[in-house]
């Protein structure tokens, strides 16, 4: 297993070299720089300018220096945000959206695997088909919808909840929710197709001419197997949901990562959007490998190789 | 008393494309400690037989429509599915056909053996793991100590159907029904796997429901025999009597099959035609259209019915074909010309 995990993480440090060498030129092919604007600016403050940037050498050479940096975790300066670095803006939001993200995959897992595993076992029934049709509505409701239904609802007509804002417990839970029922309804789909599968396997044909309960049956010959969907979607939905939601926060004004994403992107902040990018890669990485781990720890016939 | 006695009993599925009459009225008993073989071609109803017994039919599109199974004096398709239960595994326990995937994959052997024993008693783990490796070594796995706490993939097919085997008998069940239990299996275990099951089951006086669809299985180790065609029984009888002295075209015709019967060189024979579609009513003999005998009769309505023939030998006489003679003599003068084959002129 050590080998394994040693293995698998250096072959994650190799993907991410590659993503950032490719996030890296990419940024430098494209038209424009960091410091154009609309106004007129004189070129030799814009010579300084990108003298303090480092724009002024060749691009390979900003590169490697570049790079050098990333590797001892310093992604350099906001372009555009004067006196603050990407790591600063980085430590600043990345909580935000890890608290989010934690919550909202939290009520997901709650949500969704029970409502799954009850849809296969009672199918063809009201417990089949009532959380199955709030799955699929779940599904297609985009949060952009969703959202402003719930703030609608709970903040503004019940006038239960905040609608705006991040500034304790209560200001969590639309974000979370909003966030969490999407997820919840994959969840809830991907652990009926699971738990299907497995109920109509020999083996609990098997357990039944045994004499087991059918509880047993569920809980013991059925869950492992059952929740590997689920669990292969944890990953990159772990990694998604963590990272932030650009359209969840902007909803409800919550100060997380989701918003640099983009608004690093729109100001062409070079430095930024390389941060992030990694950022967003090594979690990724990170959530693959543990899910390989998880899925060999239920599953007896898949191997560490 | 018979210690399970099933009579008429009938299993349909209800599909989409009509009502399948997988079962259409069987009856037969079995005694304590005998064994009972039931042949037949595949889509005969061996297996749905068996399933209905241990109402292990998945519901819906199955249904046992009607039916007595007295086992031990109480009904099992009447039974509460708590009382079933208890007999489930308890006092009837099953072996199913394909042992690879009768396991449960993802846990150990050790933990499917102790199951079966703590579903029926009161065993604490270390007791029932005990008789886990005992039940191991007496269906003949090797270092079984170790290999119980194995997984089932890294058992072999025959090893899988031996661990299948004493997982049924761990709880000394009075009955085991056995569905095909070689099929999946080489033939250089099948034997192996026949043994162990006789063995056993001389030392436990267990009865056995042997089904197959290889008649020398079923010479070599049934006491009596049931032939099903199309979901009924039609001939029935000792393993001698079914044998020997075979009544029913279809019977004989099975037996012609057997390559071991047939000269060296020949070809191989095989019975034309293909098993009625059951959605449909049967009118007459439900082997009447692949049947080589010279026919002398027309249909009639309804199918018949078994008749004993003598010392509990019974067949289901049609009455309309001349089966006297001996099938290789129907067969070597080519009056087969008339069998109709299913799509040319067959009609329910």
């Amino acid at each position: 297993m050590l080998k394994f995990v040693a293995g698998r993480l250096l072959q994650g440090i190799l993907v991410l070299l590659a993503i950032y060498a490719v996030t890296f030129f990419l940024v430098a092919a494209t038209p424009g720089s960091p410091f154009s604007s609309e106004r007129a600016i004189r070129p030799e403050i814009l010579a300084q300018i990108e003298a303090f940037y480092g724009y002024d050498k060749p691009v390979f050479e900003r590169f490697m220096t570049s790079l050098g940096n990333a590797l001892s975790g310093e992604f350099g300066p906001s372009a555009v945000y004067a006196n603050r670095s990407v790591t600063d803006i980085i430590a600043e939001s990345f909580p935000v959206s890890l608290k989010l993200g934690a919550l909202s995959l939290l009520l997901a897992m709650a949500l969704g695997i029970p409502a799954g595993i009850i849809a296969a076992v009672k199918r063809n029934t009201w417990l089949d088909y009532v959380p199955m049709s709030a799955a699929m509505v779940g599904i297609c409701l985009p949060t952009f919808v969703m959202g402003p239904m719930l703030a609608l609802v709970f903040g503004i007509i019940l006038k239960l909840l905040p609608v705006a804002g991040w500034f304790g417990p209560e200001f969590w839970i639309l974000p979370a929710a909003t966030l969490g029922l999407v997820y919840a309804a994959y969840f809830a789909r991907l652990t009926r197709g699971g738990m299907l599968e497995m109920l109509n396997q020999d083996w609990v044909r098997t357990a039944r001419a045994k004499g087991v309960k059918e509880t047993t049956i569920i809980w013991r010959h059925c869950l492992k197997g059952g929740l590997m969907p689920a669990v292969t979607f944890l990953g990159p939905a772990l990694a998604g949901i963590i990272s932030g939601s650009f359209v969840v926060e902007t909803i409800f004004q919550v100060p997380g990562l989701g918003q640099w994403f983009v608004r690093g992107a729109l100001n062409r902040d070079d430095f930024l959007i390389l941060g992030l990018t990694v950022l967003f890669a090594t979690l990724i990485v990170i959530m693959n490998l543990l899910v390989d781990i998880v899925q060999v720890a239920l599953n007896p016939r898949l191997k560490y190789e | 008393m018979a210690l399970l006695e099933v009579e008429d009993l009938a299993t349909h599925f209800h599909t989409r494309e009509g009502t399948v009459r997988a079962v259409d009225g069987v009856s037969f008993s079995i005694d304590k400690g005998e064994t009972l073989g039931i042949v037949g071609e595949s889509g005969s109803g061996k297996s749905v037989t068996c399933y209905s017994l241990m109402r292990l039919i998945p519901e819906p599109p199955g249904r046992i429509e009607r039916g007595v199974a007295r086992f031990d004096g109480q009904d099992l398709l009447q039974m509460g599915k708590s009382d079933l239960r208890h007999i489930r595994g308890d006092r009837i326990s099953m072996i199913f056909q394909d042992p690879m995937t009768s396991l449960n994959p993802y846990l150990r052997i050790s933990t499917q053996l102790i199951e079966a024993q703590q579903t029926h008693r009161d065993i604490d783990n270390k007791a029932a793991l005990f008789k886990a490796i005992e039940g191991l070594e007496e269906v003949g796995i090797p270092d079984a100590s170790n290999r119980v706490k194995s997984y089932p993939h890294e058992f072999s097919g025959g090893m899988r159907q031996r661990v299948m085997i004493a997982m049924a008998l761990i709880n000394e069940p009075d009955l085991l029904i056995a569905d095909e239990p070689t099929t999946a299996l080489d033939v250089t275990v099948q034997a192996q796997i026949l043994d162990i099951i006789k063995q056993r089951q001389e030392r436990l006086g267990t009865a056995v429901i042997l089904v197959t669809h290889d008649l020398g299985v079923v010479a070599g180790n049934c006491d009596k025999v049931n032939v099903m065609y199309a979901g009924q029984i039609v001939e029935s009888g000792s393993a001698e009597q079914v044998f020997y002295e075979a009544k029913h075209a279809y019977t004989r015709s099975l037996q012609k099959t057997i390559p071991s019967l047939q000269e060296k060189g020949q070809e191989l024979y095989t019975i034309p035609g293909l098993p009625p579609d059951l959605t449909k009513t049967i009118n007459g003999c439900a082997f009447h259209p692949r049947c080589p005998f010279p026919k002398t009769g027309a249909a009639e309505t309804g199918r018949p019915t078994l008749k004993d023939v003598g010392d509990g030998h019974c067949f289901a006489d049609c009455g309309y074909c001349d089966s006297s003679g001996s099938i290789e003599d129907v067969l070597a003068k080519g009056d087969t010309d008339d069998i109709q084959l299913p799509g040319e002129g067959v009609e329910a």
